[in-house]
Parts: structure tokens; sequence; C-alpha cells
């Protein structure tokens, strides 16, 4: 069943390529977008678990003194 | 910019929270006995519901499915809230996303028992339950999405990411997986048979491992380690690295489950390839984790929070270096079928998924309930005796693998298997399945002493099911191509991440799977084998319900020591109308692929009714019940139709005239055990077991000189 599926698409061989070639692409494109990325950017993504601290209750500290 | 006022759902983490305890602490209970099982076989009780095959799966599901599954909504219904400055997306789908899943642990916790299972691990459920968690499992990704889209936080935290890749990657592989033919309300058969439904369950089995296991895992690690350090992840770019890597390779590792297998070895030399190169992002997430608590390692020492997220960091990082080695086909030699693959899951199981569940839980309770922890004392004896007992568990598995898988190889000086009768090479690691039990207890206990603390922590602080927050309303994006190229423009559009995660692992596994099912030449067909007889095909249905492959292999790989001992290596034309492939993962007796036609009919009869009596010392459980129930034949006529609807080759017409071919066979069969001096009734379910293990691999014997038939 699902190998008759796959037959019927016309030239199924190529799409495995294509779809090598458009994952190489984007990720090529990632690591040169990470090497320019503004640092300020990059500091505010990691701290973001840890700013809506504020909301809660400070006090805590999850039991460990 | 006014802030607008809400407040996050505690109820729902709270529902989730306890869930993951109670199902931690009988998921693991299950363990201890099924571990005690495998040296004290009188603990199987000669009762069905009770015995190892039927209650293995029950552990696996519960430790995976209800322990970890819950301790991911435990985590990402907390976490999710905050990172997204907003509240659930919808209360109901919160609420029908807690109740359906618990609902569907209680339908595993019974059927499981009863023997419905499909035979695939950590997909045996049968096909109403696939169809009860395909519906939970959407409604908890409309709500995960629906709270993504009305944010109030512009940017997405990578956590998320890792709940996406989860939450679409599962979807894909329970789909896939579970394409079977119905055959009454709790039967069904796989559409796909033999060396392709392997492939199809370890790419499931595999990825269920990553996408279940691990990244919702490694979101949890990327929010809660850096909450209870507080101090924020190492590395953000690494995180970003990572993320993609991970999800890209590993969908394409799943075949290093198959090696030395029947399955092509292209596919099998893809897999290796592709769990080498997994140790890279592996590492890169336990490199960030780990050095995310730079220059505050003094608090590890007093923290027991801290403590587990290291040990479970590092378990993660152990694990994903010993996958690849085990992906590779010399070390996958010694170590396939034998406990070193069960140490290696304990690993990241009890290290890995249950420390950082301990830890989060630590950190978590003390939070919801507005108080401090009730005993530091008592958490760090649990971290102890937990982390004692993953090393009792992990050397004894090592040990009893290693030896083992040497016994099975070992040859005489003069070019015979030294350890002849398998049972031998079983009781020679007896005292490491003792040492693996006390490891497993001492686990146990110190979940009992985590369970009582977090009981005394609710009890002395006070539980609010509102948590009152406020953020400003999220700005409309005005360009989001003019201020960075792909990443951030991606992560303001969840929709599109979605889209995209969901192409990176759908590229992966149709590269895999197209040549499988298109090429002819990956499966040579073997003219000489042919469909089961009915009453074959009903023995087989009674072999899945004892779940026998839990225990024995339908797989002789081509080495010598295996040859020597079971006879002819398998081929994969000789499973083609195996629906569903049985070939197992773990060799606790001896491999059946061959064992048609090696022992009488009486053997047979005397073994399933007390193994001991065959085999002195087996700790094989007894199955007196099959000698005394009778089959059930009404079911006959719809197996051979789903059988043949999937492509299995019994003529038109042929439903109606199988229970004559059935009868005619047992009696054959009952007549001969008479002859042999024990009369038994045809129409007991113990005549059709010994119908399918007679005639298991001996279609290439009767015909050995039959040449392999090659398509184009």
């Amino acid at each position: 069943m699902f190998k008759e599926v796959l037959q019927s698409i016309e030239g199924v061989e190529f799409y495995t390529i294509v779809s090598m070639m458009i994952f190489i692409l984007f990720f090529v494109g990632m690591i040169i977008w990470l090497l320019k990325v503004d640092k300020k950017y990059i500091k505010t993504m990691s701290e973001l678990p840890l700013e809506e601290d504020n909301n809660e209750f400070s006090n805590l500290t999850g039991g460990t003194k | 910019m006014a802030l607008e006022k809400f407040s996050y759902d505690n109820e729902i983490v709270r529902k989730f929270t306890i869930a993951t305890v109670i199902w931690g602490l009988v998921g693991m209970l299950v363990g201890l006995l099924i571990a005690t099982q495998l040296f004290a076989p009188a603990l199987n009780f000669n009762i069905p519901f009770l015995t190892f095959g039927r209650i293995r799966p029950l552990h696996t599901n519960a430790v995976i499915f209800a322990f970890v599954g819950n301790a991911i909504f435990m985590g990402v219904y907390y976490s999710l809230q905050r990172l997204c400055k907003a509240r659930m997306f919808s209360d109901m789908l919160s609420n029908i996303h807690f109740w359906g899943w618990q609902l569907i642990i209680v339908a595993a916790a019974i059927t499981l028992p009863l023997g419905l299972t499909t035979s695939k691990e950590y997909a045996e459920l049968e096909w109403p339950i696939d169809i009860m968690i395909a519906l939970v499992w959407i409604a908890f990704g409309i709500n995960m999405f629906g709270t993504i889209i009305k944010r109030r936080e512009k940017h997405m935290y990578v956590a998320i990411w890792f709940y996406i890749a989860t939450w679409v990657t599962v979807t894909v592989l329970h789909v896939v997986n579970s394409i079977e033919i119905p055959v009454s309300f709790l039967k069904s058969y796989p559409i796909y048979a033999g060396v392709q439904d392997a492939l199809v369950q370890w790419w499931y089995g595999h990825n269920a491992v990553a996408f279940f296991l691990t990244t919702p895992y490694l979101g949890l690690m990327y929010y809660f380690l850096p909450k209870a350090a507080n101090r924020p992840v190492y590395s953000y770019k690494l995180s970003i690295v990572h993320f993609w890597s991970l999800v890209f390779l590993y969908i394409w590792a799943g075949p290093h489950h198959l090696l030395y297998s029947a399955l092509p070895d292209w596919a099998q030399s893809l897999g290796t390839v592709f769990s080498i190169m997994l140790i890279a992002p592996s590492w890169g997430g336990m490199i960030n984790g780990l050095l995310t608590l730079r220059g505050a390692w003094d608090r590890v020492r007093e923290n027991p929070i801290l403590k587990f997220m290291v040990v479970a960091v590092t378990a993660y990082g152990m694990a994903t270096f010993e996958g690849p080695m085990l992906s590779l086909k010399n070390v996958n030699a010694i170590a396939h079928f034998t406990d070193w693959i069960i140490a290696h899951v304990h690993v990241g199981a009890l290290g890995w998924n249950g420390f950082l569940t301990f830890g989060i839980l630590y950190w978590l309770v003390p939070k919801l309930w507005k108080t401090n922890l009730y005993s530091n004392k008592l958490a760090n004896f649990h971290f102890w005796i937990g982390f004692l007992g993953i090393v009792f568990y992990a050397f004894s598995m090592w040990f009893s693998g290693i030896t083992q898988s040497l016994m099975w190889k070992q040859f005489t000086p003069l070019g015979v298997l030294q350890y002849p009768n398998f049972l031998e090479t079983v009781l020679q690691i007896v005292p490491m399945y003792i040492i693996r039990m006390i490891g497993g207890t001492l686990y146990f206990v110190g979940i009992i002493a985590m369970v009582y603390n977090l009981v005394k922590t609710a009890n002395q602080g006070s539980f609010a099911k509102e948590e009152p927050a406020e953020a400003p309303a999220l700005e409309k994006f005005k360009d989001p191509l003019k201020r960075g190229v792909i990443h951030r423009f991606l992560e303001g559009k969840p929709v599109i991440f979605i889209g995209l995660t969901f192409i990176v692992i759908i590229i992966a596994s149709v590269f895999e799977f197209v040549p499988m099912f298109l090429i002819k030449s990956n499966v040579p067909t073997i003219a000489s084998v042919k469909p089961y007889t009915p009453l074959e095909l009903q023995g087989r249905d009674i072999y899945i319900r004892e779940a026998c492959n839990s225990c024995h292999s339908q797989l002789v790989r081509p080495f010598r020591s295996e040859t020597e001992r079971y006879g002819e290596y398998s081929k994969a034309g000789e499973y083609v109308y195996d629906h569903p492939f049985l070939w197992g993962s773990k060799r606790t007796g001896p491999d059946l692929h061959r064992i048609g036609g090696k022992y009488p009919n009486l053997w047979h009869y005397l073994h399933m009714e007390n193994p001991s009596s065959m085999s002195p010392g087996s700790l094989m459980p007894s199955y007196p019940w099959l000698l005394s129930n009778n089959l059930n034949t009404s079911t006959t006529e719809s197996k051979i139709n789903a059988m043949r609807s999937i492509g299995v080759p019994y003529t038109e017409g042929y439903e109606k005239v199988a229970n004559d071919d059935l009868q005619k066979q047992a009696e054959q069969i009952a007549a001969d055990l008479q002859n042999a001096g024990a009369p038994v009734d045809p129409n007991k379910e113990i005549i059709a077991l010994i119908a399918y293990l007679q005639r298991l691999g001996t279609d290439i014997k009767a015909n050995p000189v039959t040449t392999v038939q090659t398509g184009k």
C-alpha cells in the first residue's frame, strides 16, 4: 500500500536529493547567521527563563539553604 | 505600554506532578517484579496476567509514557506559560489532555496483562488505544501552539523549540508506525511485513527514545537547570546549533538496532554513520548543561537539586557516547541481544530521565506550594541511594551482557561450541540478575523517600491554583526580515518553525524508507517460503499474546557461533509473510528462528507445561493455561481476510474453508502427541502454538537449494 503510494510519485528518488540539499543549505545559513548575530540578542535570549522571576515569590529558593 | 494582568494555571501543573510521582512508583515497582522473575521464575505465579512476557511491556510503557510522559507535561505546562508570559491557551484542553493521558495509561495497564499487544516494542498498545493517543496528543498540540501564538514574549526560548520538535516528530512516528489493519476490536496486523516492518518499527523505536526521552528533556534542562542554578545557560549559540543538528541526525539512526540482521547492508551502514555523527549534537547538549554551572560548583555540593541535575546531564553524556559505540558493527556483534543493552537504556532512564525529573520535582513542588523543601537531608539521601542504585544496576548488566555474549561465542580448540547448552550461559549470569534487583531496590527506596519528602513539603505549604502575573501585550512584528535573517525570523513565526521541523524529519525518513520499499532486490524472495497455515497463524498470535518475543529472538545472525548453535542464518526473504515481524531485541532464552523440527511435538508440550522438566534449571515461566484453554477458531476467517488485504496470497474464498484445514492439522499433531504418550484434545491452544513453533524457519530447510530470485 505504502509502496504503491510512493511509486505513484513521479521521480521520487529525486526528492531525497533535493531534501538533503535543502537541509544542508539551511544548516550553512544558520551557521553564518550565528557567526554574525548581535551579542545583545543572544544575551537577552539566554536570560529569558530567569527574567520572569520578578513576578514570582522571589523569597523562595526551592528549599535549598 | 500598559501592563496586561493574567494568571498562570498552576492547577494543571500540580495534576501532572502528582501523576508523575504515582506512575513513577507503579512503573518501577513492576520493573522490580520482572527483574526478580528473571532469577526466581516462581514469581510468575503460573498466572497469565503476571508472566514476564506480558508485564515487561507494562514496565516499559509505564516508565516511558506514564512516568516520563507526565513529567514532560508537568515541565512543559509550567515552563511554557512562563516563557510565553501567557496562560495556557485553553483550560479545557489542558484537562482533556491530562485526563485523556491518564485514561490511556489505565487502558494500557489493563490490556497489556491481558495479552492484547501488537508485539512492537514501545508501541504495544492496540489500535483503539492508538487512536486515543492520537486524539489526546492533538489536544496537547493545539493547547501548546495556541499558547505560543498568543504569547506576550516576542522571542521563543530554545526550550520551546525542543517542545515543538517533540510534538511534531512524535506525531509522525506514532501515525506511521501504527498503520495497521484491524482484525477485531482489540487485534490488528501491521501493513508492513518482515524486514520492512522491522525497519519501520526501529525507526519508530529509536526516535521514541530521541523525541520522547531526549528532546523534551533537553527542553526541560534548558529551562529548569538555569532556574535551579540561577544563571543563564552557558552558550545560547551552541543550543541553536545542537538543536538543529540533533533534530536532523536522530531520525536516521534507527537501523543501528538491526545490525547483522536481514536488513540490507546499505541501510545498516546508514544507521551506523548517523549514530556516530550523533555524538556531536548530543555532547553539545551535555556540555551546555554542565558548563552552565561553571563557577558555581561550590553550590552543587550543597544543593541536592543541582546534584540530581548534574548526574542527569552526565548520564545523558555517557549514554549518548555509549549509544554510538554500540552502533559500531564490531561492538554490536557482542552487545546486541544481551544485557549490555539493558544497562545502556537504564543509564538513560534511571540517570538522565529519572534524575532530571527528581531534580525538577524538588525544585517545583516547593515553588508550587510556596514553601521550602521539607528536608534537604532526605533529598540528599535520595540522591546517594539512587546514585548507588544506578551503579549497581549498570555494572551488573554490563558484566552480565559481556559475559554471556562471550560464552555464546566461545569455541573449544577443536572448533565446537564450548557452551552448546544455552541454559548454561543463563545460569552463569544469575548472580548479576540478583545484583541488578538490589540496584533497582535501592533506586526505588530513594523514590519512596522522595514521595514522603514531597508530601510533607506540600502539607506545610499552601497551594494556589492561580498565580497572578502581568506583562505588556506583544507588539506586532513590523518587518521581521530586516532585524535578522533565518532564525530570528523563524522564532517569531512559530507556524513556519513547526513546518520546518516537520520537513527536516520527513526528509530523513523519506531518504531511509523510499529505497527500502521500492527496490525489490532489498528483499529477495525465496520460492519455498509460503504463508502460514491457519493453525500456525493462530499459534503465532498466541506467541504474540504471550510476548515470547520479549525473551526469544527470531533472527540468526551470520556468525559461525550462531549458525553452529541455531542453524542457517536468517534471510530477508523468509519473513515476507510476517505481519508483524518477531525478531525480538533480547535473548534471555535462545533464538527460535530455526526451532522448527528441532524437537518432537511432545518436547514442546511438556516444555510449555513446565520448562524445567525439559531443561532443568530453566528460568522460563510455565504456561499451563495453554494446555487447558480452547483455541478460539471463530477469528480464523477475519484473520485470513485481514492478511490477504495486506498482501499475503491466500486464495479467494480460502477463509471459508480455513478452519477445516486448521482442524486437520490440529488432529495430526494431537495424534502424534497421543502416540508419544500424551493424549491431548486437538482443540487446545497448545496445539496451535506447537504447529507454529514446528513451522518456524523450516521453509528453507525443506528446500535449501531454492535459488534466490531478485527483482530489477
